[in-house]
């Protein structure tokens, strides 16, 4: 039992990194903007973020740091995708080639280096009273670091957004038909432009915890991949913030199984186990390809890019 | 001093070199239904366009109850009090008709239902608009679509409503009802204005009349002072026959039967309903029907694109059911299909006149290799048979405008000279002209002996062109009358299932619901 | 609302071909003015650096086959993924076919090699393409099927084959001779592509494929095909295309050629199969086949100018002590300003001004 716990308590904390990313790039598609950047923002995420809390020894700082990092990569894809009109899976490629070089170069120093004393502090695992003594439930989800606590706030409060508001209900229509949105009398580009952002902004943060939290350093190529697996993690999660929390942890826990398998006494190469994660994604991806509900399709203007004078 | 509702002064707009609006003036007043007139591509939707912010004008001015306006993007002209109601709905699928008319709103930040649908619900009750606020919008009619507009502009305080062709996909009943709507509106005082090339519809509901043609203003006139030969006049620049030619010919013998033909959908829904008819040589058979009825799917069953479930097809004593498209295709049968946005289905878009039409000869070369020169020789002379306006024939199609593309395609399929030729919509958006050029080529496809299947949306084209029209609904058949002999009425009727005559002539009532299948 | 000026984005008229490639061009060179700066920032000079990378990529007889050497996996992928492109299939699992096409080309060189060179390598080469072929067919089978996103599932296929790679590395075909480093043993010397000039057969190879992929894309049914899927799904359709069988057809191809690379660079440069072997070029093929706007001709050359850039690129960070990572960025740089060229071609900006406020006296 206490193996079971354990295991879903790290479980968690390896998936938080993706939760991030993933539920940063379901707010950019859903404004209509397919960005693969999103390995890019996360190390340029990763790399900033260490090095402003390296520097400052602020954990606010470093935080906003990152999603600043991760917000100007989304920036240079919003204005080739959304002003330019430049196809937005080259724009995305380029992303990551220009954000793994930018984040190699820029970090270069501090490779090696471990985070700054003061900031693992404050991400030590804090118990929540009361929740925290739940059995079971308490010490898988409620004894953990500030920052998986913040997933969970970001995970709730952008399904509320996205479901429960008019400026949520907004995006959704320009990330479906912006046409009728635009008609609508919404401004669409602006909403592309805000939540493309955000979702790199979110991008960010994910390639943060890992450089800050969970290694705790600053390693080259710390995203390992992980990117990746958000974008496949978005159409796991049916573009829904909620679903994204069980996708990404599912994953983080997929991420640490080789570990426990080789413990249980089963022999198989760790490079075996290293394979898991992609292979799963595959397998999701091809039974929800096979499903072909109409509302669990993505948002249907998603990578094409919107011109109001189009004749 | 201005006392005009809406004032439209000196309108100058172009696309790169195409002139599309030349120093228009237009006035619309309170409480009156005004009819903006005009061929395919006079410049209608462009002018309504910029009232609706859309686009801007690159010179002249609007005025909206005396004071100058301008709109940088559709919110402007929203908050102003104009609503348009587009061609193409601006609806969002997913969505209920609630979240739709609410789209965009200055709403809180938070939404409260039940204000919200008891608003709606006051609306629909005022007017006379039918709609279930909680229904998702991939379910609706098309009918119901346009309702779902038109109240969604009226919750927006809309005093002007601008109506872009809302007849083209309505039956000859729903235009009625609609026109009470337009009456409605009127009557409340405000101000609207229906945009229409079809000149009974301005003869029936519209006070004034304003006659567009190649971009410029022609005349205002009121509709006392005025009638269909002259607005003909003023719509073409010269007295003009509208009418279509119906060549008489000797019907031949059976190019094709089709035997009880069933198919489903990708989600398992039945598309086609065991239908049954002949078709002719030397006949054009039109196909009338709401949209969404089976047509595209009764084309693409022939085609072979599209399984079918049950029945035959039989051409030349053999059945086409279960060959492959290309098959097909040599066999003499040949589809040409344009639709809503023209590109998609006939055409690549990027390439050039050549190797477009290099795309329905290629198949029948021998080899790996691919050789043009045939498809050019042929590109010049489908290029002058049709006058196809193009800069050159290494030019890509896209560039072309709506009617000319149009003809490259019908071009194309004709040249393969088919003994059967499937064509769906082919005067969808073209000028008069274009419009005459296709409607003789058929005729003269008909002359030879081909067997022409018509797929159209214009009651009055069908009527005047066919010698039988086929009704559907819901994948039925519910008619094959001659054309000589029938009324739009009748038509409607049979449209939306109301009457059946393969149904031994008894008057079957089919719940409207549930015959109504979504776009 | 009235605004003061807006600044408007409209169509143009379709431009002429000289016109749409000054545009690029015009791009390029305000990528290195941009790039320019980013090196003035590292307190260098730029005209220096430019001038290194040259002759670092073609200063010396020695360097400019370093360069070719470089050039030929780059050129032989990116007509791979061009192929795939053409069709909108965004195939990014280059790197995996790479891979796969090393070890399937490894296994005979290794476990299966008594025979004659002209054999050895006849056997190698079709097994690199086979295999690569068929490990993209994968994803290909599921786009064809159901419309499974392809760019994801290509992608998790190079971590799946990059992870089998390091396996055989580390573990079953690690040479116990290799002295704690983990290495699989050399070739021998039958499965070894000889030279020509100095440099490796696979320029020859290289070559031939630019003209047969052109000609294969220009004037075959299939190239065709490929091209009219690729614009629209449904004109296809209509036209009686057999849509799943030419996908099929169109990746093996595009993964072939991929496998091909794997098996060239195992063979020519490496004399093992490695981890390193693919060297990131399944990805920077993808920049170089953009930036030649799919055209095999093009290929050749933007491959060739960008492996002097990588050339020149580890010249200069043994001279200035600029870090590999620069070359990343000067590679991001180009392609972000050659993207946002693409919009210039088609479209301009307009500024409307405000018309006059004062209301005219008009006629009704």
């Amino acid at each position: 039992m206490e193996a079971v716990i354990s295991f879903l308590h790290a479980a968690i904390v390896a998936g938080t990194p993706l939760l991030f990313a993933t539920l940063g790039e379901i707010i950019t598609e859903r404004s209509g903007n397919l960005n693969l950047g999103v390995e890019g923002m996360m190390l340029m995420g990763a790399v900033i973020g260490f090095m402003v809390g390296l520097n400052t020894e602020s954990t606010t700082l470093a935080l906003l740091a990152a999603m600043i990092a991760g917000a100007g990569g989304a920036l240079i894809f919003a204005f080739l995708t959304i002003t330019l009109r430049a196809n937005q899976v080259v724009s995305g490629l380029t992303l990551t080639i220009f954000g793994t070089g930018f984040a190699d170069f820029v970090g270069q120093d501090l490779i090696g280096q471990i985070a700054p004393e003061s900031l693992r502090l404050f991400f030590r695992p804090y118990t929540i009273p009361l929740l925290g003594d739940i059995p079971f439930i308490g010490p898988v989800l409620f004894r953990q670091d500030a920052f998986v606590y913040l997933g969970y706030a970001a995970s709730i409060l952008l399904g509320l957004y996205l479901y429960k508001t008019s400026t949520g209900m907004n995006l959704r229509a320009v990330g479906e038909n912006p046409g009728a949105a635009d008609a609508a009398g919404i401004n669409v580009t602006l909403y592309k432009y805000l939540h493309t952002l955000l979702g790199g902004a979110l991008c960010g943060l994910g390639g943060a915890y890992l450089s800050l939290v969970y290694v705790p350093a600053l390693q080259e190529g710390v995203t390992a991949g992980r990117g990746w697996i958000a974008v496949a993690l978005v159409i796991f999660a049916t573009w829904n913030p909620y679903k994204a929390l069980f996708g990404a942890y599912l994953f983080g826990g997929l991420d640490i199984i080789g570990f426990r398998i080789q413990n249980l006494g089963i022999d198989v190469s760790q490079y075996f186990i290293d394979m898991l994660p992609y292979l799963v994604t595959i397998t999701v991806l091809v039974v929800v390809s096979m499903r072909k509900s109409r509302e669990k399709a993505g948002p249907k203007a998603c990578g094409i890019p919107y011109f109001r004078e189009e004749r | 001093m201005d006392n005009n509702y809406i004032s439209m002064k000196n309108i100058n707009k172009s696309f790169g070199k195409v002139v599309a609006n030349r120093n228009i003036n237009l006035a619309v007043r309170r409480g009156e239904i005004h009819a903006l007139l005009g061929e395919n591509g006079s410049g209608k939707s462009t002018l309504m366009n910029m009232l609706s912010g859309v686009y801007t004008p690159d010179s002249g001015s609007i005025f909206i109850k005396g004071k100058e306006v301008q709109f940088a993007a559709p919110k402007d002209a929203i908050e102003a009090g104009i609503g348009m109601i587009y061609q193409h709905f601006k609806l969002i699928d997913v969505m209920t008709a609630k979240e739709n008319i609410i789209l965009g709103r200055k709403n809180s930040f938070l939404m409260n239902e039940k204000t919200l649908s008891d608003k709606i619900r006051d609306m629909s009750a005022r007017f006379g608009l039918d709609i279930d606020p909680d229904k998702k919008v991939y379910n609706m009619s098309v009918g119901e679509k346009q309702t779902l507009e038109i109240l969604k502009v009226l919750y927006r305080g809309a005093e002007i409503l601008i109506l872009d062709e809302p007849t083209a996909v309505l039956t000859p009943q729903e235009t009625e009802k609609l026109f009470k709507i337009m009456r409605k509106m009127k009557e409340e005082g405000c101000a609207v204005i229906f945009i229409t090339h079809k000149l009974n519809e301005v003869m029936e509901v519209a006070d004034r009349i304003t006659v567009l043609r190649k971009g410029e203003t022609v005349m205002t006139v009121d509709k006392a002072d005025t009638n269909p030969k002259h607005l003909t006049e003023l719509m073409m620049g010269c007295p003009a026959d509208l009418s279509i030619k119906r060549i008489e010919t000797e019907k031949n013998n059976v190019a094709m039967e089709v035997r009880n033909l069933s198919a489903v959908n990708s989600e398992g829904i039945k598309v086609l309903k065991g239908m049954s008819f002949d078709i002719y040589s030397g006949e054009i058979l039109g196909v009338a029907g709401i949209a969404g009825s089976g047509q595209k799917e009764l084309c693409e069953a022939i085609a072979g694109l599209h399984p079918v479930k049950q029945g035959e097809i039989v051409f030349n004593g053999e059945n086409l059911v279960g060959k492959s498209p290309a098959e097909i295709i040599t066999k003499g049968v040949s589809l040409s299909f344009i639709p809503e946005d023209r590109l998609g289905m006939g055409l690549v878009a990027s390439m050039d006149i050549v190797n477009n039409v290099v795309l329905k000869l290629y198949q029948k070369q021998k080899g790996i290799f691919i050789d043009r020169k045939p498809a050019e020789q042929k590109s010049v002379e489908i290029i002058e048979r049709l006058s196809i306006q193009t800069p050159g024939i290494k030019h890509p199609v896209r560039m072309l405008s709506g009617g000319n593309i149009q003809k490259v395609l019908l071009g194309r399929e004709l040249d393969s000279r088919p003994q059967v030729l499937i064509t769906a919509y082919p005067v969808r958006g073209l000028d008069v002209n274009s419009c005459y050029t296709i409607y003789d080529l058929l005729n003269e496809e008909k002359r030879k002996g081909v067997a022409i299947l018509y797929i159209g949306e214009d009651l009055d084209v069908l009527l005047e062109l066919c010698d039988r029209i086929m009704v559907i609904c819901a994948g039925e058949i519910t008619g094959i009358v001659d054309a000589r002999y029938t009324t739009k009425e009748q038509i409607g009727l049979m449209m939306t299932g109301t009457v059946n005559l393969m149904k031994e002539g008894e008057k079957s009532e089919h719940d409207n619901a549930n015959n109504y299948t979504s776009h | 609302m009235i605004m003061p000026i807006t600044i408007r984005a409209i169509k143009k008229s379709e431009p002429g071909r000289m016109k749409a490639a000054s545009i690029r061009i015009g791009a390029i060179i305000l990528a290195l003015v941009a790039s320019s700066l980013f090196i003035l920032l590292l307190s260098l000079n730029p005209a220096d650096v430019y001038i290194k990378m040259i002759q670092g990529a073609f200063g010396t007889a020695y360097r400019i086959k370093e360069t070719i050497v470089k050039a030929i996996p780059l050129v032989i992928t990116s007509l791979g993924i061009a192929i795939a492109f053409k069709m909108q299939f965004w195939n990014i699992g280059g790197e995996g076919q790479i891979a796969i096409g090393s070890f399937a080309a490894s296994y005979f060189a290794l476990y299966m090699n008594d025979m004659p060179m002209p054999l050895m390598l006849t056997v190698m080469i079709l097994a690199g393409m086979l295999a690569g072929g068929l490990w993209a067919l994968i994803p290909a089978f599921f786009k064809a099927q159901w419309g499974t996103n392809e760019t994801i599932v290509t992608l998790m296929m190079n971590y799946i084959a990059l992870k089998w790679v390091m396996f055989l590395q580390y573990g079953p075909w690690r040479d116990p001779k290799s002295l704690g480093f983990p290495k699989i043993a050399n070739f021998p010397q039958n499965a070894v592509l000889p030279k020509l000039l100095g440099v490796h057969v696979g320029w020859v190879i290289a070559l031939i494929l630019v003209v047969v992929v052109y000609i294969f894309i220009n004037h075959t049914k299939k190239g065709y095909e490929i091209a009219v899927i690729g614009e629209s799904m449904n004109t296809a359709r209509y036209a009686g295309i057999n849509i799943k069988k030419t996908i099929l057809i169109a990746i093996m191809l595009s993964g072939g050629l991929c496998g091909l690379v794997g098996m060239i660079q195992a063979s020519a440069v490496n004399y093992t199969l490695s981890v390193e072997i693919t060297g990131g070029v399944g990805y920077t093929a993808i920049i170089t086949a953009w930036l030649a706007a799919l055209s095999a001709p093009l290929i050749l050359i933007v491959s060739i100018l960008f492996a002097a850039l990588l050339e020149g690129g580890s010249y200069i960070q043994t001279v200035f002590g600029i870090p590999q990572a620069a070359a990343e960025i000067l590679q991001g740089i180009i392609l972000f300003f050659v993207l946002g060229s693409e919009f210039f071609v088609r479209y301009k900006f307009v500024i409307v001004k405000k018309h006059s406020a004062i209301a005219e006296k008009g006629a009704d």
